[in-house]
């Protein structure tokens, strides 16, 4: 069984989001980056699959992209367990999910694989999920909010739930290969020490691929904004005890909270 | 290209599910704007009856088969590429749920038509179709039109009103065969959660938490505060994937929808799966540490602070 995650960067969502001078897209010169946290919950998943019995080997796609740290992301993966490396083509900016989707599959030409997982969704996938772009750009079939992945003995087959509203769940068993956007893993994703990351980055080896032929997203964004936080939230203020008392208050006006009520 | 607003249909149990309604509803005002129709895709195995509960529409496409009895991401995919292809609406309205993200993507890759994700209004102005999206987990929206003046949006439920979709009428039903079938996902079972020792949903005050409550043993002082308003104590999905309650306690797009009268939001940021879950509650009180945090946005009172200094003091205040 092999196995192929796709990961990327995204912006920390700790630190301050500005939009840039255009008005349409974010002002990228002090944003610090972060792993998706959905395709480490894949990477989770892929790596606890190969060592459960089922073998195989787990190769991790990142696009190569100037903002963040595409080499440190893939190291991670190395550090946590994963195989084999792979950065996809060259971008200035992170491209939209279409885009990304294309070049992925033209990596996967030259990669084998028999499973493919990625995060179900990105905070910033404005044109769609990666998932099912690319499972439809190889003509694989996808599921998306996937919680559940177990694998047959024989290797065609994945039995996999999807999430539905109200905690209702669907299980699906698919032909392999397949593409599955991955909800959570069974596991919080593993630790790598940092050391040994930063080793990795030194000594690892990162192999490149040529992908992306500016498939592009058919978007035109007109403007991006901060929504106004709070426009329509009264703010409270002051210390704990006052805070309590306010709250205390408005609560005790609808009969809530007993002691406040008597 | 025509004018005419499609809906792809979401059903379970017999019954079409609200976001699909409130799709429907602003598919009417846009289809007046575009000089088209409004039309629901139903796809199923037997259920023309379902097409009366679209009233709405003008139109309703029934899409039956024996593949289609339960949903499944290829044989929806199969089924519409050509319908969509040979129809060539202006939009196709899609909620923003579990299918719904495996049907917009895959149709969006299949017919080269954008895509835009994650929408919380829709319009069509003299320059065409405007979606007002939200990104990096709401702190963001933008607003996109489609290159070609046609696309897909996927909608967050809560967007629009769902009564506008439900009025009754006469639409014109079609009922066709799918045009393809794919059986690569087969569908298996549909499991549903057990039930817990509380059911948020019947509760008139939830304490809310998520991941600003930092460690597991901080739970003990919401629930003494939750006990203290008489209410219950309910999470964001972060805190039941640690396990730290239940899941049976968990709000948002894939816990439960809750409409409490009051809502006290925890160290909950407000990513819009969360909101999607809670914004009806009557009265919503955030607590966070961040004063960007898009909770505050849905919020009637704010409180910019950390939960661990606010809620003891809460506790004491009320507990008496």
């Amino acid at each position: 069984m092999d196995y192929v995650v796709l990961l990327k960067q995204v912006p920390d969502l700790a630190e301050e989001l500005e939009i840039d001078a255009d008005g349409t897209g974010l002002d990228r010169e002090w944003l610090s980056f972060v792993a998706s946290e959905w395709d480490e919950y894949a990477l989770e998943e892929a790596l606890l699959l190969r060592d459960q019995g089922h073998g195989g080997t787990v190769t991790c796609l990142a696009l190569g992209v100037e903002t963040g740290d595409v080499d440190e992301l893939l190291a991670t993966c190395l550090a946590r367990g994963a195989d084999r490396v792979i950065k996809v083509g060259s971008f200035e900016a992170p491209p939209d999910s279409h885009t990304a989707a294309a070049a992925f599959a033209d990596a996967l030409a030259h990669v084998h694989y028999d499973l493919i997982l990625t995060g179900v969704q990105a905070i910033d996938d404005l044109d769609g999920q990666v998932g099912p772009l690319l499972a439809t750009r190889l003509d694989l079939p996808h599921v998306s909010v996937v919680t559940h992945i177990a694998l047959a003995h024989h290797h065609t087959t994945v039995t996999v739930h999807q999430e539905y509203a109200g905690g209702i769940v669907a299980e699906f068993e698919a032909t392999l290969p397949a593409v599955l956007g991955v909800q959570t893993s069974r596991e919080t994703p593993r630790y790598a020490p940092v050391s040994r990351i930063r080793q990795l980055m030194k000594t690892a080896t990162i192999e490149a691929m040529a992908g992306g032929g500016g498939a592009g997203s058919g978007l035109v964004i007109e403007a991006m904004a901060i929504p106004e936080t709070g426009s329509t939230a009264e703010m409270i203020s002051g210390n704990p005890q006052a805070i309590a008392e306010r709250i205390a208050a408005i609560l005790s006006e609808r009969g809530i909270g007993t002691a406040v009520a008597r | 290209m025509s004018g005419d607003i499609v809906v792809i249909a979401e059903h379970r149990d017999g019954a079409i599910l609200d976001p699909t309604y409130e799709l429907l509803g602003r598919a009417r005002s846009l289809a007046a704007a575009s000089g088209g129709e409004a039309i629901a895709v139903l796809l199923g195995s037997g259920v023309a009856g379902l097409a009366g509960s679209l009233g709405a529409a003008a139109r309703v496409i029934v899409v039956d088969g024996p593949g289609l009895a339960s949903f499944s991401p290829t044989a929806y995919q199969a089924a519409l590429v050509p319908l969509v292809r040979e129809r060539e609406p202006a939009l196709v309205l899609i909620a923003n749920s579990g299918s719904g993200m495996d049907v917009a993507a895959g149709l969006s890759a299949a017919l080269d038509l954008p895509l835009a994700a994650y929408a919380i209004d829709l319009t069509i102005d003299a320059g065409g179709p405007l979606a007002t999206c939200q990104l990096y987990a709401g702190k963001i929206q933008a607003k996109v039109r489609f290159a070609g003046g046609r696309g897909i949006v996927t909608a967050v439920a809560g967007s629009f009103p769902a009564e506008a979709g439900m009025g009754p009428g006469s639409p014109v039903i079609e009922t066709v065969a799918p045009a393809a079938t794919d059986d690569r996902i087969r569908f298996v079972d549909l499991l549903r959660p057990e039930a817990g020792d509380v059911d948020i949903t019947r509760e008139s005050v939830l304490v809310s938490v998520g991941r600003g409550i930092g460690e597991q043993e901080n739970i003990e002082l919401v629930e003494a505060l939750a006990a203290a308003l008489g209410g219950a104590v309910s999470s964001s999905r972060p805190i039941a994937d640690l396990g730290w309650l239940p899941r049976t306690r968990q709000g948002g797009k894939s816990g439960l929808k809750v409409k409490p009268r009051v809502y006290l939001a925890l160290g909950i940021s407000g990513a819009p799966e969360h909101l999607e879950g809670m914004r009806g509650a009557e009265l919503i009180i955030a607590v966070n540490s961040d004063a960007r945090a898009p909770i505050f946005s849905v919020a009637h009172y704010g409180v910019v602070a950390d939960l661990l200094d606010v809620v003891p003091a809460l506790t004491a205040r009320v507990g008496g």
